[in-house]
């Protein structure tokens, strides 16, 4: 953090906040006036013991104290289709601070009917690039780093070193079961989740644990009932929104977590089912 | 004969069941229910026989109860 006039930040603060929080207007001011980016103005607020005003409908589920972990948590979300897009805005919304968003592929007219940020003038476009403009539009605190490419061996470990948690919204298998070995050898936690049709799955990895091999046994195949029934656009978000809530929960280390196995979602039956791991 | 509650998930439930208690000649195994139900081997994943995970060659008791999941790929 920069060295600041503390005489002068009280000053601000006293005059530009209502109650504890600081609203957007006067969160542009002091960024202007201190010279500040809005991740380090949001900083500033909250260890200041104020609270951005955009974050007062977190509050009582989530402290400041809370908030300012989020704001310094680095999530790193692979794939940014349907699962990816839900998990994207979710996180950015919720503040966390650092968002690296990976995904090779461009915007097809079949993404359509359920990714969140495709949209008729993107298509041909790169989903990575999308997913940025739209965090900027949502939460200008929340660094997205963007990088169209698929992880693998080749690559992981440059790009998941230093994250807080991983989230698996990939779209093959191979690619996560991959994406579970890298987790494991760098001991980084995974949420994963994944969808078809109706039906989804959502759980959390400790490094180590063999989840991904135990859920994917069959080696040699790399899709599964989503080529059969496709996705519509509930279940990315119903699962995706789950994944968040779990990345939630293991940033600030509190509830209950899908840690011993995964939980089985059934949209058509309405049914939900631990399975143990 | 051996009765074996097997319980189906997912796409797997469509045309089939939830839950059925299901009659089996002794030394039934894993595999032998999944090509009883004509599920097709390709798209099985996980497989559980009182919540413990098996494969398609364990074989079956009496009063087991077994799970049967989808593979589930999409993202």
């Amino acid at each position: 953090m920069k060295g600041f006039d503390r005489e002068k930040l009280k000053v601000f603060f006293a005059g530009h906040t209502d109650e504890d929080l600081v609203s957007w207007p006067n969160e542009v001011k002091l960024m202007d006036q201190f010279g500040l980016t809005c991740s380090e103005a949001d900083e500033l607020i909250m260890t200041s013991g104020f609270l951005p005003a955009r974050y007062q409908r977190n509050r009582q589920m989530i402290t400041t104290e809370q908030q300012l972990k989020l704001l310094r948590s680095q999530v790193a979300v692979i794939g940014c289709g349907g699962l990816g897009g839900y998990v994207i805005e979710e996180l950015a919304r919720l503040g966390v601070g650092r968002l690296r968003v990976i995904d090779p592929d461009v915007f097809t007219e079949h993404n359509l009917n359920r990714q969140l940020f495709a949209t008729m003038n993107n298509l041909g476009t790169s989903k990575v690039v999308a997913a940025l403009k739209r965090v900027q539009q949502i939460n200008p605190a929340v660094c997205v780093d963007p990088r169209q490419v698929a992880v693998g061996s080749d690559n992981g470990i440059d790009l998941l070193t230093g994250m807080d948690v991983v989230v698996d919204a990939i779209d093959n298998i191979s690619g996560r079961l991959e994406l579970a070995q890298l987790c494991s050898r760098l001991g980084i936690s995974l949420v994963h989740g994944s969808i078809g049709g109706w039906f989804g799955q959502v759980g959390c990895i400790a490094p180590g644990q063999p989840t991904m091999q135990k859920l994917y046994p069959n080696p040699t195949a790399d899709k599964g009932i989503e080529t059969t029934f496709g996705t519509p656009s509930f279940t990315p978000a119903v699962v995706g929104s789950m994944q968040s809530a779990q990345v939630c929960k293991i940033l600030l280390g509190q509830g209950w977590r899908l840690d011993e196995g995964i939980l089985a979602v059934d949209l058509l039956q309405m049914q939900f089912d631990n399975m143990p791991m | 004969m051996i009765q074996v509650t097997v319980k189906l998930f997912a796409s797997f439930r469509i045309g089939r069941f939830v839950r059925e208690i299901r009659e089996y000649p002794p030394a039934t195994t894993v595999g032998d229910v999944v090509r009883d139900l004509k599920v097709p081997e390709a798209e099985v994943g996980i497989l559980l026989l009182n919540f413990v995970h098996v494969n398609l060659q364990h074989q079956l008791a009496d009063g087991d109860s077994l799970s049967i999941f989808p593979l589930v790929g999409g993202g």
